[in-house]
């Protein structure tokens, strides 16, 4: 019986593999293609994240379906797999696309899947970009991931000159134990705030899950820190910033890209009112053309679809569907420049690219394939939103990698 | 650490170990009549916490309130009617596990009822004014919450020693088998004995959330395992005992935080469990029972 089933099983992958590979064959013959496979969670924690992030993608195919290369126009097909935000689950995705033979990869919305991709689009020699994973293992020691958005140990720099211009001397840090993301980024706005000569007074760790603040909160409150640096989740957010309002401290509550969602601000009322996080794109950022341009046009693509609309909760441009459009034409300008279908190729031509007409700023990759990037906006809530408050610029030096 | 500091500090810990000193007496009186550890209780207290999201989004809060602590009584007794009444005559192991299983049955009942994420729990106004005494700052809850615990254990410890109910329940917790003998109804003393619990339960969690602001299905689960804890410190059995343990809890716990250990804060609390269970099993105002042959 068990041999039975296990012959059935077998069978029905193989027929399996059969039917995704013959209708792409098909295709091949018609009309020439180039396939850019799209690794973004759709489900999952991180789904609502991923779908933002793949509308920019998706809006980028519509614009520049096409591609030029050696004379022939090729169309641009996307390929997209769910990674469920599962790092299990992100390597049948990533078998998947390769499976697919796709010349490059988008994706993904959180570190942590990015990761867990690497070493197999390292090993297939395909390359790789990211448009919003922060964490510096995504890129580090494998020559096929690049990225568009900035690091945390950038976006810890930021925080820390931010809090400096504010006029801040002493800052206290809040992270969540055993999540890197939020020790990670503390850690490097902790280093960043000291060597620019301020003072930190307190360095207070949280268990996941915990919703009782008041304890790490008394002790903050006890140092009169002038800000609270706290990243962590979204959930997290609303219960740390009503109990640091209840026990009376006025101290100004920032934290990292995570916190730029609404959900903060309804959970937590009036008393988000204040609170300043650092973000990778401003929708109402006048200054650079191509932004301008960007935006207008995605709303005029979220509008057009009820389904987009809705799953984007409004009109509204969220950082990552402009880091996912952004990744899409570094993607289409890096095929143009190798002038090959070929993935190792591509992967060459995105070592030396420049790309200017970037939405979240010009993009061109360092040696471990990040982005050089120098600047970030900074929000602040203000009346129920965020505002844009100002861009922080901080040396390019400082958002190296370090471990 | 400031005088100051130490005070906000102490007012924390009374607070959280009133709140655990409420769902604690659920724990122990359950224990006492049926000897039966109802794990099931955790998860009532959380299913109060949606309740009363539910209830406060369409009716003020003084009316929310007794709805809730009204639904939460109903569904104690649901689960005392489906998992444990008909196991009467069983072992104590089988309730035990019938417990451990409508425990899990609650838990993922929320799952799919509300989902996984956290809510937000409503805010009770008048709950949540802000009160400033010198530089010590907290809402009217945190100061409300210890001094209503300490009210209904006294009602409560009146309601056990003077009423004929409280007298049929001493009986029964005494000797079970020889009471039911004299007459007295068993099921309605067990079903009064849930009654309580989960009333209890119920203004234990407004007190607790309102607090802490966010209800997921899995937030009855530390609250619960710490209560029980509390409920063993105190002596299992014992009213008075579960208090103390509540309250002892409560505030080591905030003061193992407060010096910088919230790395050991939960491990603190099991540790406690096995230290109080090998030195003294039956808690500190629990009786010697010796068995009787």
């Amino acid at each position: 019986m068990k041999k039975f089933i296990s012959v059935f099983l077998a069978l029905i992958m193989v027929f399996g593999v059969v039917a995704i590979g013959s209708p792409a064959t098909v295709e091949a013959a018609d009309e020439k293609v180039i396939k850019i496979g799209v690794f973004e969670p759709v489900t999952g924690e991180n789904g609502g994240g991923g779908f933002q992030e793949l509308l920019g993608i998706r809006y980028g195919h519509e614009l520049f379906p096409t591609v030029e290369i050696d004379g022939e126009e090729y169309q641009i097909e996307l390929i997209e797999v769910d990674n469920k935000s599962d790092r299990t689950e992100a390597a049948s995705a990533v078998q998947t696309l390769l499976a697919q033979n796709v010349s490059v990869v988008i994706g993904s919305y959180g570190s942590g899947v990015s990761i867990a991709a690497g070493e197999l689009f390292n090993d297939a020699q395909v390359p790789a970009i990211a448009p919003s994973a922060t964490n510096p293992q995504v890129t580090f020691d494998n020559d096929f991931y690049f990225r568009v958005c900035f690091l945390d140990p950038f976006q810890g720099s930021v925080m820390a000159q931010f809090a400096k211009e504010e006029g801040a001397t002493k800052a206290a840090v809040i992270t969540q134990l055993g999540d890197d993301y939020s020790a990670g980024l503390g850690n490097f706005f902790l280093r960043a705030f000291e060597e620019g000569g301020g003072e930190i007074v307190a360095n207070e760790q949280f268990q996941t899950n915990q919703t009782d603040f008041k304890a790490i909160l008394t002790n903050i409150k006890a140092v009169e820190p002038d800000v609270i640096f706290a990243p962590s989740s979204i959930t997290t957010a609303p219960l740390l910033i009503k109990q640091a309002r209840e026990l009376g401290i006025e101290a100004t509550i920032m934290a990292g890209d995570t916190w730029e969602n609404q959900s903060i601000i309804d959970n937590a009322g009036a008393e988000a009112e204040g609170v300043c996080v650092s973000t990778f794109f401003d929708e109402n950022d006048t200054d650079n053309p191509a932004a301008k341009d960007f935006v207008e046009g995605f709303k005029e693509f979220l509008n057009a679809e009820e389904e987009y609309l809705t799953k984007n909760g409004g009109d509204g441009v969220a950082a990552v569907s402009a880091l996912g459009y952004d990744a899409y034409c570094v993607a289409v300008e890096a095929i143009k420049a190798a002038n090959s279908t070929d993935s190792v190729a591509i992967r060459d031509a995105l070592v030396d690219l420049v790309y200017e007409d970037g939405v979240t700023g010009s993009i061109s990759f360092d040696e471990n394939g990040d982005a050089n990037k120098d600047m970030a906006y900074i929000k602040i809530v203000e009346d129920g939103t965020f505002k844009f408050l100002k861009t922080v610029t901080v040396g390019g030096d400082e958002a190296e990698a370090d471990d | 650490m400031t005088f100051t500091t130490f005070i906000q500090h102490c007012l924390t810990g009374i607070s959280l170990g009133g709140a655990y000193a409420l769902i604690a007496i659920g724990y122990t009186m359950v224990y006492g009549i049926l000897l039966l550890i109802n794990f099931a209780h955790a998860d009532i207290f959380m299913m109060a916490g949606y309740f009363m999201i539910f209830a406060m989004s369409s009716l003020p809060w003084f009316i929310s309130i007794p709805v809730v602590i009204i639904v939460t009584i109903a569904l104690g007794l649901a689960v005392e009617g489906a998992a444990y009444r008909p196991l009467r005559m069983a072992p104590r192991m089988s309730i035990m596990i019938s417990a451990i299983g409508m425990s899990y049955l609650l838990q993922n009942l929320a799952i799919y009822l509300f989902s996984a994420l956290p809510r937000a729990y409503p805010t009770i106004e008048p709950l949540k004014q802000n009160f400033k005494i010198g530089e010590v700052s907290a809402s009217l809850v945190t100061f409300l919450t210890p001094v209503l615990t300490i009210v209904l254990v006294v009602l409560l410890m009146q309601l056990i020693k003077r009423t004929k109910i409280g007298m049929a329940m001493r009986a029964v917790s005494r000797d079970y088998d020889t009471s039911k003998l004299m007459g007295i109804k068993i099921n309605r003393v067990i079903r009064f004995t849930f009654i309580i619990g989960s009333a209890l339960a119920a203004i234990g969690s407004i007190l607790y959330f309102t607090d802490r602001m966010s209800v997921t299905p899995f937030s009855g689960l530390m609250p619960g395992l710490k209560c029980f804890v509390a409920a063993v410190l105190g002596g299992i059995g014992s009213i008075p005992g579960a208090v103390i343990g509540g309250f002892f809890i409560g505030i080591s716990e905030t003061f193992l935080i407060a010096f910088g250990y919230s790395t050991f804060s939960d491990a603190f609390t099991f540790l406690l469990l096995i230290v109080i269970l090998v030195i003294r099993p039956t808690g500190l105002l629990g009786e010697t029972i010796t068995e009787k042959v």
